[in-house]
Protein backbone atom coordinates (compact mmCIF):
# COMPACT_ATOMS: atom_id res chain seq x y z
CA UNK A 1 0.00 0.00 0.00
CA UNK A 2 1.51 3.43 -1.31
CA UNK A 3 0.71 4.82 2.65
CA UNK A 4 2.21 2.43 4.73
CA UNK A 5 5.58 4.31 5.61
CA UNK A 6 3.15 6.66 7.01
CA UNK A 7 1.49 3.86 8.78
CA UNK A 8 4.52 2.66 9.75
CA UNK A 9 5.15 5.97 11.21
CA UNK A 10 1.87 6.05 13.19
CA UNK A 11 2.94 2.57 14.23
CA UNK A 12 6.11 3.89 15.78
CA UNK A 13 4.77 7.00 17.40
CA UNK A 14 4.70 7.39 21.58
CA UNK A 15 0.98 7.38 21.18
CA UNK A 16 0.72 4.59 19.38
CA UNK A 17 3.35 2.71 21.42
CA UNK A 18 1.20 3.82 24.58
CA UNK A 19 -1.84 2.12 23.36
CA UNK A 20 -0.52 -0.89 22.12
CA UNK A 21 1.14 -1.97 25.49
CA UNK A 22 -0.85 -0.59 27.97
CA UNK A 23 -3.20 -3.35 29.01
CA UNK A 24 -5.88 -2.08 29.60
CA UNK A 25 -5.99 1.49 27.81
CA UNK A 26 -7.49 -0.35 24.52
CA UNK A 27 -10.56 -1.86 25.83
CA UNK A 28 -10.96 1.21 27.43
CA UNK A 29 -11.07 2.84 24.39
CA UNK A 30 -12.80 0.31 22.40
CA UNK A 31 -15.81 0.74 25.45
CA UNK A 32 -15.74 4.64 24.73
CA UNK A 33 -15.41 4.36 21.02
CA UNK A 34 -18.21 2.18 20.52
CA UNK A 35 -20.44 4.45 23.52
CA UNK A 36 -19.69 6.65 20.98
CA UNK A 37 -20.73 4.98 17.94
CA UNK A 38 -23.85 3.89 19.32
CA UNK A 39 -24.86 7.38 20.19
CA UNK A 40 -24.02 8.32 16.41
CA UNK A 41 -25.76 5.82 14.87
CA UNK A 42 -29.10 6.03 17.20
CA UNK A 43 -29.42 10.06 17.22
CA UNK A 44 -28.93 10.26 13.36
CA UNK A 45 -31.30 7.13 13.23
CA UNK A 46 -34.01 9.27 14.88
CA UNK A 47 -33.41 12.21 12.05
CA UNK A 48 -33.45 9.65 9.40
CA UNK A 49 -36.63 7.43 10.28
CA UNK A 50 -38.27 11.14 10.78
CA UNK A 51 -37.08 11.79 6.92
CA UNK A 52 -38.29 8.80 5.71
CA UNK A 53 -41.29 9.37 7.52
CA UNK A 54 -41.84 6.87 10.25
CA UNK A 55 -41.57 8.38 13.64
CA UNK A 56 -41.26 12.11 15.02
CA UNK A 57 -43.91 13.25 12.67
CA UNK A 58 -45.15 15.76 14.66
CA UNK A 59 -41.99 17.92 13.97
CA UNK A 60 -40.54 19.44 11.82
CA UNK A 61 -37.26 17.89 10.64
CA UNK A 62 -35.14 20.98 10.76
CA UNK A 63 -36.41 21.46 14.92
CA UNK A 64 -35.71 17.70 15.28
CA UNK A 65 -32.16 18.13 13.90
CA UNK A 66 -31.94 21.24 15.90
CA UNK A 67 -32.48 18.95 18.88
CA UNK A 68 -30.34 16.10 17.67
CA UNK A 69 -27.44 16.66 15.67
CA UNK A 70 -25.44 18.55 18.47
CA UNK A 71 -25.15 15.22 20.46
CA UNK A 72 -24.94 13.38 17.11
CA UNK A 73 -21.23 15.97 16.29
CA UNK A 74 -20.24 15.57 19.97
CA UNK A 75 -20.13 11.71 19.81
CA UNK A 76 -18.64 11.87 16.24
CA UNK A 77 -15.56 13.68 17.49
CA UNK A 78 -15.25 11.01 20.32
CA UNK A 79 -15.41 8.33 18.03
CA UNK A 80 -12.92 9.29 16.03
CA UNK A 81 -10.41 10.40 18.56
CA UNK A 82 -10.44 6.61 19.97
CA UNK A 83 -10.67 5.38 16.26
CA UNK A 84 -7.96 7.09 15.61
CA UNK A 85 -6.08 6.03 19.03
CA UNK A 86 -6.76 2.51 17.77
CA UNK A 87 -5.75 2.54 14.52
CA UNK A 88 -2.35 3.90 15.08
CA UNK A 89 -1.63 1.01 17.44
CA UNK A 90 -1.89 -1.36 14.89
CA UNK A 91 -1.91 1.14 11.90
CA UNK A 92 -0.29 -1.32 9.04
CA UNK A 93 -2.81 -3.95 9.95
CA UNK A 94 -5.84 -2.17 10.13
CA UNK A 95 -5.15 -0.39 6.67
CA UNK A 96 -5.14 -3.70 5.14
CA UNK A 97 -7.95 -4.96 6.91
CA UNK A 98 -10.54 -5.85 4.31
CA UNK A 99 -13.44 -5.11 6.65
CA UNK A 100 -11.53 -1.66 7.86
CA UNK A 101 -11.14 -0.51 4.28
CA UNK A 102 -15.05 -0.66 3.93
CA UNK A 103 -15.92 0.46 7.20
CA UNK A 104 -14.24 3.76 6.38
CA UNK A 105 -15.51 3.69 2.52
CA UNK A 106 -19.20 3.50 4.23
CA UNK A 107 -17.66 6.28 6.41
CA UNK A 108 -17.32 8.64 3.52
CA UNK A 109 -20.48 7.61 1.60
CA UNK A 110 -22.30 8.58 4.72
CA UNK A 111 -20.49 11.63 4.73
CA UNK A 112 -21.00 12.28 1.50
CA UNK A 113 -25.03 11.66 2.03
CA UNK A 114 -25.36 14.20 4.69
CA UNK A 115 -23.16 16.98 2.65
CA UNK A 116 -26.05 16.76 -0.04
CA UNK A 117 -29.00 16.78 2.43
CA UNK A 118 -27.51 19.53 3.75
CA UNK A 119 -26.75 21.52 0.74
CA UNK A 120 -28.59 20.43 -1.91
CA UNK A 121 -32.22 17.99 -0.80
CA UNK A 122 -32.54 19.26 2.27
CA UNK A 123 -31.53 23.00 1.43
CA UNK A 124 -35.59 23.97 1.68
CA UNK A 125 -36.29 21.98 4.50
CA UNK A 126 -37.22 24.92 6.51
CA UNK A 127 -40.26 25.00 3.91
CA UNK A 128 -41.28 20.88 4.94
CA UNK A 129 -43.37 21.61 7.82
CA UNK A 130 -44.82 18.81 9.95
CA UNK A 131 -46.71 16.28 7.96
CA UNK A 132 -45.00 13.12 7.07
CA UNK A 133 -46.48 14.00 3.61
CA UNK A 134 -44.17 17.31 2.90
CA UNK A 135 -40.84 15.11 3.08
CA UNK A 136 -39.55 15.03 -0.54
CA UNK A 137 -38.80 11.55 -2.36
CA UNK A 138 -35.10 12.53 -2.31
CA UNK A 139 -35.44 13.33 1.58
CA UNK A 140 -36.71 9.89 2.22
CA UNK A 141 -34.02 8.19 -0.27
CA UNK A 142 -31.62 10.30 1.91
CA UNK A 143 -32.51 8.88 5.13
CA UNK A 144 -32.79 5.23 3.75
CA UNK A 145 -29.54 5.34 2.69
CA UNK A 146 -28.15 7.06 5.84
CA UNK A 147 -29.25 3.90 7.90
CA UNK A 148 -28.25 1.70 5.54
CA UNK A 149 -24.40 3.46 5.36
CA UNK A 150 -24.55 3.55 9.23
CA UNK A 151 -25.91 -0.47 9.66
CA UNK A 152 -22.66 -1.43 7.74
CA UNK A 153 -20.63 0.79 9.61
CA UNK A 154 -21.20 -0.65 12.88
CA UNK A 155 -21.36 -4.61 10.95
CA UNK A 156 -17.98 -4.03 9.24
CA UNK A 157 -16.45 -2.27 12.45
CA UNK A 158 -17.40 -5.19 14.57
CA UNK A 159 -16.11 -7.64 12.01
CA UNK A 160 -12.66 -6.11 12.76
CA UNK A 161 -12.13 -7.27 15.84
CA UNK A 162 -12.58 -11.12 14.26
CA UNK A 163 -10.20 -10.36 11.69
CA UNK A 164 -7.40 -8.48 12.49
CA UNK A 165 -4.19 -9.77 12.24
CA UNK A 166 -1.97 -9.41 15.72
CA UNK A 167 -0.06 -6.53 15.51
CA UNK A 168 3.07 -8.03 15.42
CA UNK A 169 2.74 -8.96 11.84
CA UNK A 170 3.01 -5.43 10.20
CA UNK A 171 6.10 -4.18 12.23
CA UNK B 1 -19.16 -15.24 41.60
CA UNK B 2 -18.13 -18.97 40.38
CA UNK B 3 -19.96 -21.89 41.78
CA UNK B 4 -19.96 -25.66 40.98
CA UNK B 5 -23.91 -25.36 39.88
CA UNK B 6 -23.10 -22.64 37.38
CA UNK B 7 -20.08 -24.78 36.05
CA UNK B 8 -22.60 -27.02 35.66
CA UNK B 9 -24.89 -25.31 34.21
CA UNK B 10 -22.26 -23.67 31.59
CA UNK B 11 -21.28 -27.25 30.40
CA UNK B 12 -24.95 -28.07 29.82
CA UNK B 13 -25.41 -24.80 27.61
CA UNK B 14 -22.47 -25.64 25.75
CA UNK B 15 -23.82 -29.27 24.60
CA UNK B 16 -26.85 -27.96 23.62
CA UNK B 17 -27.60 -27.99 19.70
CA UNK B 18 -27.45 -23.85 19.59
CA UNK B 19 -24.77 -23.38 21.00
CA UNK B 20 -22.68 -26.11 18.84
CA UNK B 21 -23.71 -24.11 15.77
CA UNK B 22 -23.44 -21.22 17.30
CA UNK B 23 -19.44 -22.45 18.30
CA UNK B 24 -19.05 -23.72 14.97
CA UNK B 25 -20.77 -20.80 12.92
CA UNK B 26 -17.79 -18.28 12.29
CA UNK B 27 -19.54 -15.51 11.35
CA UNK B 28 -22.73 -15.97 14.15
CA UNK B 29 -20.92 -14.41 16.76
CA UNK B 30 -19.89 -10.50 15.06
CA UNK B 31 -23.28 -10.69 13.33
CA UNK B 32 -25.20 -11.30 16.78
CA UNK B 33 -23.34 -8.48 18.42
CA UNK B 34 -24.08 -6.15 15.07
CA UNK B 35 -27.27 -6.56 16.34
CA UNK B 36 -26.81 -5.84 19.89
CA UNK B 37 -24.67 -2.62 18.95
CA UNK B 38 -27.23 -1.84 17.02
CA UNK B 39 -30.14 -2.01 19.38
CA UNK B 40 -28.02 -0.27 21.99
CA UNK B 41 -27.22 2.43 19.40
CA UNK B 42 -31.31 2.97 20.12
CA UNK B 43 -31.60 2.72 23.23
CA UNK B 44 -28.76 5.01 23.93
CA UNK B 45 -29.79 7.82 21.86
CA UNK B 46 -33.46 7.26 23.43
CA UNK B 47 -31.98 7.08 26.98
CA UNK B 48 -29.54 10.12 26.30
CA UNK B 49 -31.95 12.65 24.64
CA UNK B 50 -34.44 11.53 27.94
CA UNK B 51 -31.78 12.42 30.58
CA UNK B 52 -30.33 14.96 28.53
CA UNK B 53 -34.14 16.58 28.84
CA UNK B 54 -34.40 15.65 32.70
CA UNK B 55 -31.41 17.65 32.79
CA UNK B 56 -32.96 20.74 31.50
CA UNK B 57 -29.94 20.41 28.04
CA UNK B 58 -31.99 19.15 25.51
CA UNK B 59 -36.28 19.62 24.50
CA UNK B 60 -37.00 21.94 27.54
CA UNK B 61 -39.69 23.80 25.48
CA UNK B 62 -41.80 20.44 25.89
CA UNK B 63 -43.05 19.08 29.07
CA UNK B 64 -41.18 16.42 30.43
CA UNK B 65 -44.29 13.99 30.19
CA UNK B 66 -44.63 14.34 26.49
CA UNK B 67 -40.94 13.63 25.85
CA UNK B 68 -41.06 10.93 28.03
CA UNK B 69 -43.97 9.42 26.47
CA UNK B 70 -42.04 9.83 23.16
CA UNK B 71 -38.90 8.05 24.59
CA UNK B 72 -40.10 5.59 26.91
CA UNK B 73 -41.26 2.87 24.29
CA UNK B 74 -37.92 3.08 22.55
CA UNK B 75 -36.78 1.65 25.52
CA UNK B 76 -38.40 -1.03 26.43
CA UNK B 77 -39.23 -2.29 22.71
CA UNK B 78 -35.23 -2.04 22.41
CA UNK B 79 -34.71 -4.47 25.72
CA UNK B 80 -35.87 -7.61 24.58
CA UNK B 81 -34.15 -6.85 21.22
CA UNK B 82 -31.07 -6.42 23.61
CA UNK B 83 -32.01 -9.72 26.11
CA UNK B 84 -32.43 -11.99 22.66
CA UNK B 85 -29.26 -11.07 21.06
CA UNK B 86 -27.21 -10.83 24.52
CA UNK B 87 -28.61 -14.30 25.36
CA UNK B 88 -27.20 -15.69 21.76
CA UNK B 89 -23.76 -14.63 22.74
CA UNK B 90 -24.06 -16.23 26.49
CA UNK B 91 -25.17 -19.68 24.61
CA UNK B 92 -22.22 -19.63 22.30
CA UNK B 93 -19.71 -18.75 25.02
CA UNK B 94 -21.52 -19.45 28.43
CA UNK B 95 -18.47 -19.24 30.39
CA UNK B 96 -17.11 -15.90 28.57
CA UNK B 97 -19.99 -14.81 29.91
CA UNK B 98 -21.67 -16.02 33.21
CA UNK B 99 -18.62 -16.74 34.49
CA UNK B 100 -17.25 -13.52 34.16
CA UNK B 101 -17.08 -10.35 37.29
CA UNK B 102 -17.40 -7.75 34.71
CA UNK B 103 -20.90 -9.64 33.04
CA UNK B 104 -22.23 -9.84 36.58
CA UNK B 105 -21.47 -6.15 37.50
CA UNK B 106 -22.82 -5.30 33.84
CA UNK B 107 -26.53 -7.13 35.05
CA UNK B 108 -26.58 -5.20 38.19
CA UNK B 109 -26.01 -2.02 36.51
CA UNK B 110 -29.03 -3.22 34.14
CA UNK B 111 -31.40 -4.02 36.97
CA UNK B 112 -30.44 -1.26 39.10
CA UNK B 113 -30.82 1.73 36.14
CA UNK B 114 -34.23 -0.51 35.14
CA UNK B 115 -35.28 -0.07 38.41
CA UNK B 116 -34.45 3.81 38.73
CA UNK B 117 -36.24 4.52 35.15
CA UNK B 118 -39.51 2.54 36.48
CA UNK B 119 -38.94 4.35 40.07
CA UNK B 120 -39.45 8.04 38.79
CA UNK B 121 -41.59 7.60 35.54
CA UNK B 122 -44.04 6.01 38.04
CA UNK B 123 -45.32 9.58 39.43
CA UNK B 124 -44.84 11.01 36.36
CA UNK B 125 -47.56 8.79 35.03
CA UNK B 126 -50.23 9.88 37.66
CA UNK B 127 -49.15 13.28 37.84
CA UNK B 128 -47.32 14.98 34.22
CA UNK B 129 -46.04 18.19 36.08
CA UNK B 130 -45.07 15.65 39.20
CA UNK B 131 -40.74 16.39 38.77
CA UNK B 132 -41.69 20.22 38.39
CA UNK B 133 -43.20 20.81 41.36
CA UNK B 134 -40.94 21.79 43.54
CA UNK B 135 -37.75 22.96 43.45
CA UNK B 136 -36.72 19.90 45.46
CA UNK B 137 -38.15 17.70 42.85
CA UNK B 138 -36.38 19.34 39.69
CA UNK B 139 -32.68 18.91 41.92
CA UNK B 140 -33.66 15.57 42.39
CA UNK B 141 -34.64 14.47 38.78
CA UNK B 142 -31.45 16.11 37.67
CA UNK B 143 -29.76 13.92 39.93
CA UNK B 144 -31.34 10.86 38.72
CA UNK B 145 -30.52 12.02 35.23
CA UNK B 146 -26.84 11.74 36.37
CA UNK B 147 -27.08 8.78 38.00
CA UNK B 148 -29.15 7.17 35.21
CA UNK B 149 -26.35 7.97 32.11
CA UNK B 150 -23.31 7.27 34.80
CA UNK B 151 -25.18 3.64 34.92
CA UNK B 152 -25.81 2.90 31.03
CA UNK B 153 -22.52 4.49 30.47
CA UNK B 154 -21.10 1.90 32.87
CA UNK B 155 -23.61 -0.77 31.05
CA UNK B 156 -21.55 -0.37 27.39
CA UNK B 157 -18.25 -0.08 28.62
CA UNK B 158 -18.89 -3.40 31.12
CA UNK B 159 -20.33 -5.01 27.61
CA UNK B 160 -16.77 -4.25 25.72
CA UNK B 161 -14.69 -5.60 28.82
CA UNK B 162 -16.41 -8.80 28.80
CA UNK B 163 -13.66 -9.66 26.35
CA UNK B 164 -11.01 -8.87 28.22
CA UNK B 165 -11.52 -9.51 31.40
Amino acid sequence: MVLDPLFQWLYATAAGMTVRENESLFPWLESIHVLAIALVVGSIAIVDLRLIGVSSLDRAVTRLTREVLPLTWVAFVVALLTGALMFISNAVNYAHNFYFQIKILLLVLAGINMLFFQFVVGRNADSWGISAQTTPLRARIAGGTSLILWVGVVAFGRWIGFTLQPHLVGG
Amino acid sequence: MRTQALDNFCAWIERTPLSQAIQVTSWSVPAVQTVHILAIAAVMAAVFMLNLRLLGIVGIDRPLAEVSARIRPVIWWTLPILLLSGAILIVGEPVRALENWVFQLKMTLLVAVIIITLAYQAPLNKDSNFWDATSGRRGAIKLIAIVSLTLWVGIVCAGRWIAYV
